[in-house]
């Protein structure tokens, strides 16, 4: 399976999108925090993981899915709910704690949640799995088209909620694909120190489905293997097990120090940066220009400045609207 | 003749606590430490730094994100003669692990009619108040504490840290060691510079399940716990003003539980203000009042709790902010106690 140019352009464009997001979201989350860093202070308190260098695994995914599809992401939720297509002036509101955020500020960047693309995420490693293991079967017994498509970390793959969900699913044959995003660093412990085999894509043969391991954070090679897992669960042949080789760019959240990190390492990484790569791959391609590119690159910072500036003028929730949606 | 007196040394609990575990690594080596990112990196909060460094990658295990497992080894290996230290990074990761903690952890001994131990500590934090949201700024203090068979203890400064740790260790029971994130002295998490006090260097322990009067008064009892005790010291300070006279009590340990101090107090006082970051229903709120009322204590106006509402944690500040307990909050119970 073959991406269309325009399919390309596609995700050339959501990978902008997504790393002017978050280069927006770095620089104010250090607004009111300096000199002394501290969490609580600032525009955007809390804890923030970015997603930069991680965006092929975003938009080679999402690029077949629709909006009845389900996906459920993680702590590190920005980059695929941008190619989910989330309401990004509703996320970013949500993110400042908005009261025009898609959940009026109660949850906040680890929980995003729009009910209009089915797209959710938890703060609990693990936690994407038994969703979408539900939320197909949900599908399934409604006889409703669609597919659930799960996120979850390298370091994910070590909960038992996954050995746990990925076995059902197996069992049931359930339309859902299993996507890890192997960015090698589970906070500051890598892979090889957690993980007893080299690749999680090998597991898929403990549940009866296929292994699937996508070297080398290309979005094309993504697009393709993750479409023949789509086909397979919208045609009823069950799950599907990825594995997809990325990488962290920025720390573990904002404010790690990385100093774990071996000497060189963060260097080799912005080297292979997703994003040139994929622009220079569209020229040699289909003869992309640099004017072609900065038409793009504007158009896409645009679209951020202007959800970051929704975000900016909308109004904090009164305190007491804590007290509502406990129930409904 | 000459006395001399101790230099001062003021720590962090974070680091009276590693200070703590490594005291003990080094006298009993069976004593271990195992969590995520407890290794190089010294704990998210700092509480096992310097730990890896000094005993190496055998004795300070950095696990995979496994909590089931490595709580459950720790289960394990406690029985088996160990003595490990855990560290589930936030309390709220509990719901993915606790089968191993309340079900294994604390009944397995009485399951054995006491012939199985399980010395082990369970360290985790707890707390908000810095907008990290429903997941990881809990304290459900009474969830752990209603269950039987775990000592369940949580300090309020860095000396209690240091010695309850040490005690903990030692304790041939497990024990459920709390550390509030906001008194942790982690810079990035905002600093209560109370809970930063002068420790010892000696091995000393304080005891688990005896509450400690950390100021004194007269007209009214104020018992808390971590960060319920410096929201009532701050309150006390402002009562003061008003010729008010506050004691307060910090816990210090939800179990054991020492009713008795706090009967004590309000028997003095009269009156009594419960305050806890846990929500407020079913909590240790609820429990410290029911005690003093079933030991029929004098009262001289209703008690009242300040604690945190039953709702999950908004992430945005102002929701958040107004939803915690405070030392205004605190004025606010006082003062409508007047009024009955
Ligand atoms: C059950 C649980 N345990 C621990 C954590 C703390 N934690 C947050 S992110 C993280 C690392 C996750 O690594 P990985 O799954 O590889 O995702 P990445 O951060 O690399 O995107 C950990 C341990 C958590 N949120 N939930
Ligand atoms: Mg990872």
């Amino acid at each position: 399976m073959i991406p269309s140019q325009e399919q390309e352009q596609w995700m050339y464009k959501n990978m902008l999108i997504s790393r002017f997001f978050e280069e927006a979201i770095e620089k104010i989350y250090m607004e009111g925090k300096s000199p002394a860093f501290n969490m609580a202070n600032g525009p955007i308190p809390g804890e923030m993981h970015l997603s930069n260098g991680q965006e092929p695994c975003a938009v080679g995914v999402c690029a077949h899915l629709n909006a009845e599809d389900v996906v459920t992401s993680t702590h590190r939720p920005h980059h695929v709910a941008i190619a989910k297509g989330v309401d990004l002036k509703g996320m970013a509101a949500e993110i400042f704690g908005k009261k025009t955020g898609l959940s009026g500020g109660r949850g906040g960047h680890m929980h995003i949640f729009d009910v209009d693309v089915n797209f959710s995420c938890s703060g609990i490693i693990g936690q994407s799995v038994g969703p979408a293991v539900g939320a197909a079967l949900s599908r399934v017994m409604q006889k409703k088209s669609g597919i659930a498509v799960a996120y979850l970390g390298e370091g994910a793959a070590n909960q038992g909620a996954f050995h746990e969900a990925l076995n059902m699913a197996g069992v049931w044959k359930l339309p859902v694909i299993f996507i890890i995003e192997d960015n090698s660093w589970g906070i500051s412990v890598s892979k090889r120190a957690s993980t007893a085999i080299e690749r999680n894509s090998d597991r898929a043969s403990s549940y009866g489905m296929p292994g699937e391991f996508i070297p080398g954070n290309d979005p094309i090679a993504i697009f393709k293997t993750v479409g023949l897992a789509v086909e397979r669960a919208r045609s009823g042949l069950g799950p599907t097990l990825i594995e997809i080789e990325t990488s962290r760019l920025a720390g573990h959240f904002m404010g790690d120090s990385e100093a774990y990190r071996p000497a060189g390492e963060k260097e080799a990484l912005i080297k292979i940066d997703p994003i040139p790569v994929m622009k220079s791959r569209l020229a040699d391609t289909y003869g992309w220009t640099d004017q072609d590119d900065a038409k793009l690159v504007e158009e896409a910072h645009s679209i951020v400045d202007e959800a970051i500036q929704f975000a900016r003028d909308s109004e904090y929730p009164a305190p007491e609207e804590a007290m509502e949606k406990v129930f409904v | 003749m000459t006395q001399v007196k101790e230099k001062e040394r003021k720590l962090t609990i974070a680091r009276a606590m590693a200070e703590a575990i490594a005291q003990e690594m080094r006298t009993d080596e069976k004593v271990f430490v195992m969590g995520e990112d407890i290794g190089e990196l010294g704990g998210v909060f700092g509480n096992t730094r310097g730990l890896h460094k000094e005993f190496g990658g055998e004795r300070v295990r950095d696990t995979p994100i496994s909590e089931t497992a490595f709580i459950g080894a720790a289960v394990g290996a406690a029985s088996d003669g160990m003595k490990p230290v855990v560290e589930l990074m936030f309390v709220d990761f509990f719901g993915v692990c606790f089968d191993a903690i309340y079900n294994m952890m604390a009944k397995n001994t009485y399951f054995s009619g006491g012939n199985v131990t399980v010395p082990m500590v369970l360290m985790t934090s707890t707390g908000g108040g810095y907008s990290d949201a429903g997941q990881h700024s809990q304290c459900v203090h009474a969830t752990f504490a209603h269950l039987p068979g775990m000592k369940v203890v949580a300090p309020s400064n860095a000396r209690d840290a240091k010695g309850m740790m040490i005690a903990a260790i030692r304790d041939p029971n497990p024990v459920v060691f709390m550390f509030h994130k906001a008194l942790q002295g982690m810079g990035w998490l905002g600093t209560e510079k109370d809970a930063i006090v002068h420790v010892p260097e000696d091995d000393f322990e304080v005891a688990l399940g005896k509450a400690a009067i950390t100021r004194e008064g007269t007209d009214v009892t104020i018992v808390g716990i971590t960060s319920g005790v410096h929201h009532g010291l701050k309150a006390a300070r402002i009562l003061e003003e008003q010729g008010v006279s506050a004691e307060v009590v910090d816990l210090r340990s939800l179990v054991p539980l020492d009713r008795d101090t706090v009967i004590q107090s309000v028997k003095k006082t009269g009156r009594l203000i419960v305050v806890d970051e846990d929500y407020h229903s079913y909590g240790m709120t609820g429990e410290i009042i029911a005690t003093v009322v079933e030991a029929g204590v004098p009262l001289k106006a209703a008690p009242q709790r300040v604690a945190y509402p039953d709702i999950p944690i908004p992430f945005t500040r102002p929701m958040e902010q107004w939803a915690l307990p405070s030392a205004e909050k605190i004025i606010e119970a006082f003062n409508k106690m007047k009024e009955i």
